[in-house]
């Protein structure tokens, strides 16, 4: 009795055959199963095997396998072929002359957007602090350890470096580059450039994104954006930075909003200052969200560090300033009552749509 | 820190609630996180004894419970199990009312009267534990009917859980509190009981010592104890130790903890017999070598490590085989560690270096009670007050205890105390008011600070618990922040300053908001999308760019600073379909990222300890992305989009060029990059997604088209790149102006646009040339398309003539042949 493998080779390059000659993957597709699958003549040699004794089936079976997956292996990269060629041919029936669009006629629903909340805010603070005389500057979210830290009294390994729960950027020598913990080293910028340019005074706000390496909960994000206040001037005083807390606070949380200040320490700041506001939910009778204080913690303040000038190289007998610093999602946070500042960054459009 | 009402006021007198005291201790800036009333509500609890407990009728969560708490059975019902006849359990009768303002009272269940409740530990606010009745025969030898508070030694007292700030080093301890409050109280301060060396025989006899680096060591007292009897400590003192949230150890080590507490100096105690040579010197640990710490791990001394400030300087105790026996100020070893069988102890109480000790504590991730206190920055005249302090506690459980005379007391380098002038006008030039100087000097000597007198001036030393306090302009600031601070922030005026320099926005950011009203006017929804996302996201866009890379991410999927919003834009897409509210524009204003090595201008920043070194940082590019995912939308709806946009920016002339080169994230036969005709520049791009992404991010929505714009907004921002349109008003013509339709076959090669400005530029009669009308078909040439404008011309000061009409439009055509369109 002739072995049912006899004719294998043959078989299989006629199966070889026909794949290469499949013209699309339609046709693939439907000769799928007369090529591997159950009406093609692998596995009819496969139930043939049935009657052989079991020692020869079983080389019978390895050699049959073996053919098997050569077979399917050009099966595969005909199929990947054949893709790569429609996609091609898709892209080519696809090209659009961008430049010859009719513009009118392009099809326009209405649709109503959404600002996104923390913009929004940002641009609500921007426009409190402009009324008061303040210009507006940004800064760049990757940054020395100088400038996020060093320039304000935070010197390497100073123990006030656990307030900062801090990203490492991978560049140069370890620990060198930074995602900025805060806002305040625009400050820093701010200085060195008024400094070179001779554009003393300044009266600015810094709004911007920061990062800390916090996992993100109800209450905090490792993303989130700040605003950052700083005045440089001629006799300035500690009156001055709570006269403009308190006058910013009225006009952003509403008049009947007080704040008041408390001792806190900021390496960058002396006399620093935690400020608080009245509890915007309760309006100062004592709730859950203030701990029944009637107080809520807003940010941080102070004056100038001379170490600071120094840092910057600006004359403390000439100069005095303050700066002070807030969350711009804790703003949004309040005034909406969001509960869980997740919904933030989830940008599920039935929360981004509650917002003008 | 956490600290007993009762130990304050030791120190003290105190009549205030516990709510006004966390008011003037949160105006101090000693900010109370929490008041925790220890025993309070438990005081009618009562010890009681389970006599009989039986089943209730128709209920099989609770029981009937017979009990004696000294006066007679007494019947409860209750619902716990894990208690048997006999047992010792605490009962709040009626009329008691628990901590949370519980109130017990007589109550009829299932027929039952139950006469008060039996209690657990968490409702007598003893502990967490819920897990039935509070046994007590577990815990004491119970007596029924005495109070619990008596069984279990429990003193009631109020616990303030204060937050220290980082410049006050005396604020880690009861006692530098406590000067605080009779500061601003104006009430004398307290000392604390002190013991004197009795043994008659000096330290040195049996001990010695030795500095052998003084940066590191500014003070090394050495005093030895004889007669010590290891056991507990009396109640009071397992108490006090207690109530700061540590545990009770031993005798010796619950003197060390509260003398730590009480005055902020940590000691170290070690047993006399097990320090080789009955000697300890202080020096920096040498390369190589390692010590295996309380905690049981072997720790590799003086190694540096990553980053800035990691010396690699580690301050060791060695004993007198120069064998390294702990971790200075931070942490000992095991070997001399106090036990049941010590009977001689050495105590250490030092002065080392705090910076010092900060980056040794940071580098071996080991940060203890200790450590925290020497960081900071400890009293350096306080150690052997300390020591005479730990002896005074000591005796209380070993009466005979005997201390020898002279202690060792070595000196290296420690802090000099500044010299601040406080000139006259100083405080007020700071804080907007003049305080009287009797206020001053009553609140700086309320500190400890030294006044001196110089002229109109006032020169301030501040007290040694003080070392935060700096010299010269900052240490001036330093003073006046005490000044401030004693006196009370709230006190201080309020004065809202003005200046003569306007406010106002930059023009970018006049720009950003005018992009984002457009872009949000015309039905985008403004999305926030993680600046740092995956290797793998990154690689599906840009595969060939180095990565931003953060060192220490907190998950794999936020470890990388992103390359573009497309991505990410097209997940939240994703997500939102999935939610059925995919028929959404998506927009996001943010900023991307380039790593140094791919970037075309170089971000040098000064970096480096002191700023002293050049790096070049990550381009950040500021861009605009908007995904277009409504029904129907597509590469022509991002072509709409940014022709509005445009538009409403006044820019002079931007074209849109469809490109052969494929975009990352773009569709490779749908985008087109937007540049300005004059200069050049690059602005973006519009077209459609890649199909090949959305496939990749959701499989199920390939082959679902979504319009994509992706702008540069450093470009649109830089007015030499990006030109835009005159500010100067343009007055139409008075005059008709003429309309002529040009129907123009022209090559695919030939761009719309390009052919448009030809139009426009082919006489200063032109007013405008919109394309209206693209066709393309069989009846045409293959490889060309018929592209149909609309050109209005007029004169400023005439009507034209029909023959004037007709010579423009054959220059027009004449203009339109030189670019390579024939009129169809
Ligand atoms: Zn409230």
């Amino acid at each position: 009795m002739t072995s049912p493998l006899a004719n294998l080779q043959s078989q299989i390059d006629e199966l070889l055959a026909r794949i290469a000659s499949l013209e699309s993957l339609e046709a693939l597709r439907a000769a799928e199963p007369s090529l591997t699958g159950k009406r093609s003549v692998l596995s009819s040699l496969q139930k043939s095997l049935g009657g052989l004794a079991p020692e020869e089936r079983s080389d019978a079976g390895a050699t049959l396998q073996g053919a098997r997956r050569h077979v399917e292996i050009a099966l595969e990269d005909r199929r990947v072929e054949l893709a790569r060629e429609e996609r091609r041919i898709r892209l080519q029936a696809d090209r659009l002359d961008l430049g010859d669009v009719v513009v009118q006629s392009v099809r326009w629903p209405a649709t109503v957007g959404h600002r996104g909340l923390v913009p929004s805010t940002q641009r609500e603070l921007e426009d409190v602090f402009v009324g008061m005389g303040f210009t507006v500057a940004d800064g760049p979210e990757v940054e020395s350890d100088w400038y996020n830290f060093e320039a304000l009294n935070i010197p390497p390994a100073h123990p006030a470096r656990g307030m900062w729960d801090t990203f490492y950027v991978d560049l140069g020598e370890p620990e060198t580059v930074v995602l900025r913990t805060h806002t305040s080293p625009t400050q820093i910028h701010l200085m060195e450039l008024a400094l070179a340019q001779e554009a003393l005074p300044i009266h600015s706000v810094m709004p911007g994104r920061c990062y800390r390496r916090d996992t993100p909960d109800a209450r905090h994000l490792a993303t989130f954006h700040q605003i950052e206040g700083l005045v440089v001037d001629r006799d300035i005083t500690f009156a001055d930075l709570a006269g403009v807390i308190e006058t910013f606070t009225r006009s952003y949380f509403g008049s009947d909003i007080e704040s008041r200040l408390r001792p806190a320490y900021f390496p960058f700041t002396e006399p620093s200052a935690e400020f608080e506001i009245t509890c915007t939910i309760c309006r100062g009778d004592g709730c859950r969200t203030c701990s029944q204080t009637g107080w809520i913690e807003l940010g941080g303040c102070g004056m100038l560090d001379p170490a600071v000038f120094s840092a910057v190289g600006l004359d403390a007998d000439e100069w005095s300033g303050f700066a002070f610093g807030f969350g711009i999602d804790r703003c949004a946070q309040m005034r909406y009552q969001i509960g869980d500042m997740r919904a933030l960054i989830e940008n599920d459009v039935r929360f981004l749509g509650q917002f003008s | 820190m956490r600290i007993a009402l009762s130990w304050l006021q030791e120190f003290v007198g105190l009549r205030e609630s516990p709510d006004e005291l966390r008011a003037v201790m949160d105006d101090l800036g000693l900010v109370v996180e929490g008041i925790e009333h220890v025993g309070a509500g438990l005081e009618s609890v009562v010890v009681a004894r389970i006599d009989e407990i039986s089943p209730i009728a128709g209920a099989d969560r609770i029981r009937r419970i017979k009990v004696d708490a000294g006066h007679g059975p007494l019947e409860i019902v209750c619902g716990a199990m894990n208690f048997s006849v006999g047992d010792h359990v605490p009962l709040a009768p009626v009329g008691a009312v628990l901590p949370g303002g519980f109130e017990i009272a007589e109550r009829r269940m299932k027929g039952v009267v139950s006469n008060g409740m039996l209690c657990s530990a968490r409702e007598l606010g003893l502990s967490d534990d819920h897990d039935g009745l509070m046994v007590l025969d577990h815990l004491i030898a119970p007596v029924v009917g005495q109070p619990l508070l008596e069984a279990l030694d429990v003193v009631p007292d109020v616990i303030f859980d204060i937050s220290v700030e980082g410049n006050r080093p005396d604020a880690w301890s009861v006692a530098g509190v406590a000067r605080d409050l009779a500061t601003r109280l104006g009430r004398p301060l307290s000392a604390p009981t002190l013991a004197q060396p009795n043994a008659g025989a000096v330290t040195s006899s049996v001990a010695q010592a030795a500095i052998e680096d003084e940066e590191l060591c500014g003070r090394l007292t050495v005093s030895v104890l004889r007669k010590v009897v290891v056991g507990p400590s009396p109640a009071w003192i397992r108490r006090r130790v207690e109530s700061a949230g540590m545990r009770s150890i031993s005798n010796v080590v619950d003197a060390s903890n509260l003398v730590m507490i009480e005055l902020g100096q940590p000691t170290h105690p070690y047993d006399l017999a097990h320090v080789a040579g009955q000697t300890i010197r202080v020096r920096r640990a040498r390369t190589g070598e390692r010590l295996e710490t309380l905690d049981g791990v072997v720790r590799e001394l003086a190694k540096g490590g990553r980053g800035l400030g990691d010396t690699g300087v580690d301050c060791v105790i060695v004993d007198g085989d120069d064998v390294v026996i702990g971790l200075a100020g931070i942490m000992g070893g095991a070997s001399s560690e106090i036990s049941q069988s010590t009977t001689e102890v050495l105590l250490e109480s030092a002065f080392f270096d705090p910076m010092t000790i900060a980056r040794s504590a940071k580098h071996h991730g080991l940060r203890s009670e200790a450590s925290n206190r020497f960081e900071r920055g400890v009293d350096p005249q306080l150690a052997l007050r300390a020591v005479a302090r730990f002896v005074a506690i000591l005796r209380e459980s070993v009466p005979d205890l005997e201390w020898l005379d002279e202690p060792i007391d070595l000196w290296g380098v420690v802090p000099e105390l500044p010299s601040i002038t406080l000139r006259d006008g100083d405080v007020e030039r700071s804080l907007g008011v003049a305080i009287d100087e009797d206020v001053v000097v009553e609140i700086l000597e309320g500190l400890g600070f030294s006044l001196r007198r110089s002229g109109r001036d006032l020169i301030v030393v501040p007290s040694t618990a003080r070392l935060d306090v700096r010299s010269g302009a900052a240490g001036r600031a330093d003073v006046i922040e005490e000044i401030a601070r004693l006196y009370s922030y709230r006190r201080l005026p309020r004065h809202t300053p003005t200046w003569p320099q306007p406010g106002g926005l930059s023009e970018r950011q006049v720009l950003r908001r005018l992009v984002r009203d457009v872009v949000v006017d015309l039905g985008a929804t403004e999305a926030w999308t993680p600046s740092l996302g995956s290797d793998v996201d990154f690689e599906l866009l840009h595969p060939q760019l180095r990565r931003v890379r953060i060192t220490n991410p907190l998950t794999a999927e936020e470890s990388v600073l992103r390359a573009t919003m497309i991505t990410g834009l097209v997940r939240a897409w994703v997500r939102n379909v999935e939610r059925g509210t995919g028929d959404v524009v998506l927009s996001e204003m943010g900023v991307v990222f380039t790593h140094p090595d791919d970037a075309k201008i170089p971000r040098p920043s000064k970096g480096g300890v002191q700023g002293a070194v050049t790096l070049i940082l990550p381009n950040e590019n500021e861009r605009l992305t908007v995904i277009l995912g409504r029904e129907l939308d597509d590469a022509l709806s991002a072509v709409a989009l940014w022709s509005v946009l445009a538009g409403r920016l006044g820019l002079a002339d931007v074209v849109v060029r469809s490109l052969k080169e494929p975009v990352p994230g773009f569709h490779q036969t749908r985008c087109a990059e937007l540049t300005d005709r004059s200069t050049g520049a690059l602005i973006g791009h519009v077209g459609e997604v890649d199909d090949e992404l959305i496939a990749t991010l959701s499989g199920a929505l390939g082959g679902r088209r979504l319009g994509l714009v992706d702008i540069d907004l450093d470009a649109l921002a830089d007015q030499d790149r990006v030109i835009r349109r005159s500010q100067v008003a343009q007055i139409p013509s008075r005059y008709p102006s003429a309309v002529v339709d040009l129907a123009l076959v022209a090559p695919e090669s030939l761009n719309a646009q390009d052919l448009a400005n030809a139009l426009r530029t082919a006489s200063p009669l032109v007013e405008s040339v919109q394309l209206f009308d693209v066709y393309r078909g069989a009846t045409l040439e293959h490889g060309t398309r018929s592209l149909a404008y609309r050109v209005r011309f007029s004169s400023p000061d005439r009507t034209l003539s029909e023959s004037e009409v007709s010579k423009v439009r054959e220059h027009l055509i004449e203009v339109a042949q030189s670019t390579g369109a024939n009129l169809r």
